[in-house]
């Protein structure tokens, strides 16, 4: 088991946003996590970085213990995170904002570059531009690529799609299924767009409200009628 | 011509001063927005450093030469640096997630105690140094007026201008510097990228007083006097650069350390030499009325 949440409370001063949440994301697994506005998903990803702390439970990542680790101890280990509202660095080059992503690791940054560029097309036209001038979905791609830039073994990422074209959408999609498949590596996705997030995932969850409701396979849950009613709209 | 020629490498060399220390003011800002009123205090414990150092190898009879001046300004840098890390320590860090005016209280707090320690320790009387760099050239003569640009104004400037390049490298191109801009940014973000940002913020402290300690120094070595109290007003001068300069920028606080230093002199050459601190303070107070983000600073436009 790559990442493993047992019973984890959370929460923002005095408002509690996560009630006794388990899940747990296998190596080589892309896990999708669903929930309406508010329901507590980013906090959750946020919590397994150590920031907001957890307040009860425990967290391990590979079998190690990291709930009460420093969250730049924490990413260190091996997990990335491309975060809620993106947070590219507005006043760094794009190519300072990838090299960031890199630094962590301590890793000469040339071959993820690369990477990141032939994944990303855009990022390399743009690499001399400050983050702050790019677009919404460059900025997604920005923030994407540099989780990427780490060498992570569990990605984290938080509405990857949001405000993007779709066909940028299902690039992106696409790109993470490709990451998994070649590489194996481990994804925990929140996602809005259920619908598109439960056909990439192994497996799925649904919080609402801060707490775990139902698990299963993907495509299973996109069979039950609770989810169809609740978040992919009658037409999905 | 001759005279407002001296003033105006008077003005620089002064300027060059003040410059170093409002770095210290403009980058601790950046990275945790607060201003550090203890600043003023390091550069003063700086100033103490060079001094007990410049006197211990006087009677030692080793005070000769560049090499001894770079001693003095290295001993002075890395006792104030310790300084500056521990002002930190102590006073800012518990203060972290507190309310924004807890910080600036402590520094106020912070200032006092180092004033009152310095005080206590070295005595209140006025410091007085023997000239341990004479000489200079001659630039011009007009009339009965000769222009000096003296030996310790070109040690000023070089040496400015040589620490200013070494940091300008280590912000602009090592990763010190680029988690220096990362933690400025976005301090949470360059957390979920790894860096540890109290190291990091730490190391912000360190540099600055390391900057304050060489103004310090050279500062000493200029006016030949100190005393446990020259860290506010040359503090508030900084303080008044880097607001000009534009909070926040580092080439801001040097143009704001270089424009006080001239301000400030060609004011007392043409006026009032009585008043020459009423015309930087008057700069601070129409800047903040009318150019509040600075010459250099930046108006907060970003696309979300």
């Amino acid at each position: 088991m790559i990442l493993e949440l047992e019973t984890v409370s959370a929460g923002y001063g005095a408002v509690q946003a996560l009630t006794d949440v388990s899940l747990h994301v296998a190596e080589g697994e892309i896990v999708t996590l669903i929930g309406a506005n508010g329901a507590g998903k980013s906090t959750l990803l946020m919590t397994i970085c150590g920031d907001p702390r957890a307040r009860a439970g425990r967290i391990t990542f590979d079998g190690q213990d990291i709930t009460a680790l420093p969250t730049h101890a924490i990413m260190r280990g091996g997990i990335a995170q491309s975060p809620e509202g993106r947070r590219v660095f507005p006043r760094m080059t794009v190519l300072d904002n990838l090299i960031m992503g890199a630094e962590v690791a301590g890793h000469d940054p040339g071959r993820d570059l690369e990477r990141v560029y032939t994944l990303f097309p855009r990022l390399k036209e743009r690499a001399a531009q400050r983050g702050g001038t790019l677009s919404g979905g460059e900025q997604q791609m920005l923030a994407i690529g540099r989780a990427l830039m780490a060498r992570p073994r569990l990605l984290l990422l938080d509405e990857p799609s949001l405000g993007l074209a779709p066909l940028i959408a299902r690039q992106i999609f696409s790109a993470i299924r490709e990451l998994n498949a070649r590489e194996g590596l481990s994804v925990l996705l929140v996602e809005q767009n259920a619908n598109q997030a439960l056909r990439l995932a192994h497996r799925g969850y649904v919080l609402v409200t801060g707490r775990i409701t139902l698990e299963g396979p993907g495509r299973a849950l996109l069979d039950r009628p609770e989810i169809r009613d609740a978040y992919l709209g009658t037409g999905a | 011509m001759a005279y407002a020629l001296q003033q105006l490498i008077n003005g620089i060399s002064l300027g060059m001063i003040y410059g170093l220390i409002a770095v210290g003011y403009t980058m601790v800002y950046g990275i945790i927005g607060m201003i550090n009123f203890a600043h003023g205090d390091v550069f003063m414990i700086g100033a103490f450093t060079a001094l007990i150092t410049i006197v211990l190898l006087l009677s030692g009879g080793m005070m000769e030469g560049p090499g001894a001046i770079l001693l003095v300004l290295l001993v002075s840098m890395s006792v104030t640096a310790l300084y500056g890390w521990t002002v930190e320590r102590l006073a800012y860090r518990p203060l972290r997630g507190s309310f924004r005016l807890a910080p600036l209280i402590s520094a106020i707090g912070m200032s006092i105690l180092l004033q009152n320690y310095v005080q206590v320790s070295q005595g209140a009387r006025v410091k007085p140094l023997e000239p341990i760099v004479r000489g200079g050239f001659e630039v011009m003569r007009e009339g009965g007026f000769v222009v000096q640009l003296s030996t310790i104004q070109i040690m000023i400037v070089s040496i400015t201008l040589s620490v200013l390049a070494v940091f300008t490298w280590l912000v602009t191109r090592t990763p010190l510097g680029r988690a220096m801009r990362a933690c400025e940014q976005d301090r949470k973000m360059a957390a979920l990228l790894g860096v540890d940002t109290d190291r990091t913020i730490s190391l912000t402290f360190v540099i600055g007083a390391a900057l304050a300690a060489v103004a310090g120094s050279l500062y000493l070595i200029r006016y030949g006097v100190i005393d446990f109290y020259i860290g506010f007003l040359v503090g508030v001068k900084a303080f008044t650069a880097a607001v000009l300069g534009g909070i926040g920028s580092l080439p801001g606080a040097v143009l704001g350390g270089l424009l006080i230093g001239l301000i400030e002199t060609f004011w007392s050459a043409y006026f009032s030499v009585q008043y020459k601190d009423v015309a930087a303070f008057a700069v601070l107070v129409m800047v903040l009325i009318f150019m509040p983000t600075g010459l250099l600073g930046r108006q907060e436009v970003e696309k979300v």
